[in-house]
């Protein structure tokens, strides 16, 4: 009686748990080792994004991080005046992005970290978001997406991947080709995306590392203080 | 405690024997460390269960000293940076990427949040598998369901210092239960929250209490739970009292010395706690998005609601209490029951000592009823828990009703199913 009972309470939940529609994300190539993926990341992702998108926690020379030198960040990265050790700000003031786009850019510098989700990691969701944007002429933009609908965003890579079309199955097809093929395409935003996982959190791939030498040292530890503990309690009965 | 009819520390010749003589004349040095620790007579049988006071004493000290060096470069403001990110935040930022090590203390901060509640939470279900509550440890438990509820308190406000989305969400809907009292609430939630909603003042009063619980008050409760503990001794897996069976020299025959015998053993249980930690801290900072939730990476914004307000996990099963009572019920709104359920439910550990009448303390020999009503109430609170933390649909509230009955019927019946219980008889002697 008290099992059944107690079998029959622990199903209870699971009916209450059924879930709604999923969101379908793909994989995010991981590009986390790969230094020219992230360098050519950082170099579209201040071309395209950095004029209406701030990444105001980030600093330009924490890109040595990724292979850069501090004077190749001079020459290739910095447009204006900006200091190689300033901040990744913007110049374009918030109160006039909300008048012109209806919304604020949001800052991206922790945007791979905002976007996770049970669905998949925030690089999943950037990585599909990214090539996701479809023709939709009723939207002011001229532009809808599939993974944030009615986005104020309009597609800023639209001349490199070309223009997507919804059916009505609700599938995605390129109805007009770009500059580049559909595969080099998904190739530059994995580098993009892989980037902005690296700026979410720069110190990630050290963080692991690290991690692994004090876990040794840790189980060393154990060790020694598992040998003390048995000869201090061998006269203990 | 320390007394002064103690006999006093005599120098061997050294200088070191010299200066502990000295300080032993002029403080009770020796009687702290013999009350304490070297002639603390711990029963030898502690098992697994019995790591996690140790180890919730470590993570109070981690907390408090990570927290120091966090507050030496966090700023708590509100107020909106050049770039249109709240200073409280971006300094957040800074410490992650600018301050050297600080990624390290930061991630050991909000990992020790959740590390704190896991081994309080894994404390406290060892007082209720052996009966620590029972006679004559009450006040040591009340000492401990306080040190929960300053612990909750603490938690809850160094959640909102992030400024977060949902620090601030969450703070809001909390601060705002305060107003489902009747007649003062409204202004009661304006004097706490210190504005009309959760602002900048919200931000610096949380923070300077965020400092003084933790600083000031939980050392000196875990202080009086400890001598308080000592007083009456360690409860041990049998639930029996060793100070029943002493030697020719008064010392309990079950008994051996905290100091060295559990110090070296304790030594272990802090060390694979600090494993366990480290891999969290090192390959997982955000616990699967349970320690850092995914939200709170954007910006607190007072004008975008987010879809789903969550606490953090550890205050899930609350939270499910809370959300259960939807029914408004002799002229009060449902809201408030819900607070009013919520209080009782943390309230309630305080009556345990006396709503358990069972002749035995241990579960090893307590009978079927006990038994079963733990397993039931545990069940229920992880179950609590994680409805806690996911959006409210009616089938989820009725699981949550049932969890949140079945969660008060395990405190209110257990005079009855206590009472009426086969128990098995203790043994004399403790039975490692």
């Amino acid at each position: 009686m008290m099992k059944k009972l107690l079998i029959a309470f622990l199903c209870v939940p699971w009916l209450a748990f059924a879930s709604g529609e999923a969101l379908h994300l793909d994989k995010a190539p991981d590009r986390s080792h790969d230094l020219p993926a992230l360098q050519n990341g950082a170099k579209i992702f201040i071309n395209y994004c950095l004029n209406c998108h701030s990444a105001s926690y980030m600093r330009y020379n924490r890109l040595r991080d990724i292979g850069l030198t501090e004077q190749q960040i001079r020459d290739n990265l910095l447009f204006t005046q900006e200091k190689v050790g300033e901040l990744m700000t913007i110049a374009m003031r918030r109160a006039d992005a909300k008048q012109w786009f209806g919304a604020a850019p949001p800052d991206l510098t922790v945007i791979a970290r905002a976007r996770a989700s049970e669905y998949g990691s925030g690089s999943d969701w950037l990585y599909t978001y990214l090539r996701s944007f479809y023709r939709d002429d009723s939207r002011p933009s001229g532009w809808n997406n599939v993974v944030f609908s009615n986005v104020a965003m309009p597609h800023v890579f639209w001349e490199l991947q070309g223009e997507q079309v919804l059916g009505p199955d609700h599938k995605l097809t390129l109805a007009k080709p770009g500059l580049m093929k559909p595969e080099e395409y998904d190739a530059m935003v994995a580098d993009l995306v892989g980037f902005l996982n690296y700026m979410g959190e720069p110190v990630q791939n050290y963080r692991k590392e690290l991690g692994v030498v004090v876990l040794i040292a840790l189980a060393i530890l154990f060790v020694l203080a598992y040998a003390l503990k048995r000869e201090y309690w061998k006269d203990v009965h | 405690m320390a007394g002064a009819n103690v006999e006093k520390y005599k120098s061997d010749g050294t200088t070191a024997g010299n200066l502990l003589e000295w300080l032993d004349a002029r403080f009770p040095l020796m009687a702290l460390w013999n009350d304490h620790l070297a002639k603390y007579y711990a029963p030898k049988n502690f098992n697994f269960w019995y790591f996690f006071g140790s180890l919730a004493l470590l993570v109070l000290v981690m907390q408090i000293v990570t927290g120091v060096f966090l507050v030496m470069h966090y700023k708590p403001d509100a107020s909106l940076n050049a770039s249109g990110v709240p200073v409280a935040f971006a300094s957040v930022e800074y410490i992650m990427r600018d301050v050297p090590w600080g990624w390290l203390i930061r991630y050991m901060h909000s990992t020790g949040a959740s590390a704190f509640f896991i081994v309080v939470y894994l404390h406290m279900f060892r007082g209720m598998l052996y009966g620590s509550y029972r006679q004559p440890r009450e006040l040591v438990w009340i000492i401990g369901v306080l040190i929960f509820l300053v612990l909750m308190a603490t938690a809850f406000m160094g959640y909102l210092l992030p400024w977060g989305q949902m620090s601030y969400w969450g703070a809001q809907v909390i601060l705002n239960l305060f107003t489902a009292i009747p007649l003062i609430g409204n202004d009661l939630g304006v004097w706490i929250r210190g504005d009309y909603v959760v602002g900048d003042a919200t931000l610096n009063r949380l923070f300077s209490l965020h400092y003084l619980l933790p600083v000031l008050i939980l050392p000196a409760l875990v202080a009086v739970h400890l001598i308080a503990l000592h007083e009456v001794g360690s409860n041990n897996p049998d639930g029996i009292e060793i100070k029943k069976k002493k030697d020719q020299n008064g010392v309990p025959l079950d008994g051996i010395p905290f100091h060295p015998y559990y110090t070296v053993k304790d030594i272990v249980g802090v060390v694979v706690f600090l494993i366990v930690f480290s891999a969290v801290v090192f390959f997982m900072p955000e616990g699967g998005g349970y320690f850092l939730e995914a939200n709170n990476f954007y910006p607190a914004d007072p004008l975008v609601t987010p879809p789903h307000i969550a606490p953090v996990w550890y205050f899930g099963p609350f939270y499910s209490i809370l959300r259960a009572n939807t029914v408004n019920f002799f002229w009060i709104d449902a809201k408030l029951w819900g607070v009013i359920f919520m209080g009782l439910g943390v309230m309630v550990f305080f009556f345990l000592p006396w709503l358990d009448r069972s002749p035995v303390k241990s579960i090893r020999y307590r009978g079927p009823l006990y038994k079963g009503a733990l397993t039931i109430f545990v069940i229920s609170f992880v179950i609590l828990g994680y409805l806690g933390m996911l959006a409210p649909t009616p089938g989820r509230t009725l699981v949550a009703q049932i969890c949140t009955i079945l969660y008060f019927a395990f405190f209110l019946l257990m005079p009855i199913y206590t009472a009426l219980d086969k128990c098995k008889p203790e043994p004399e002697r403790v039975t490692g």
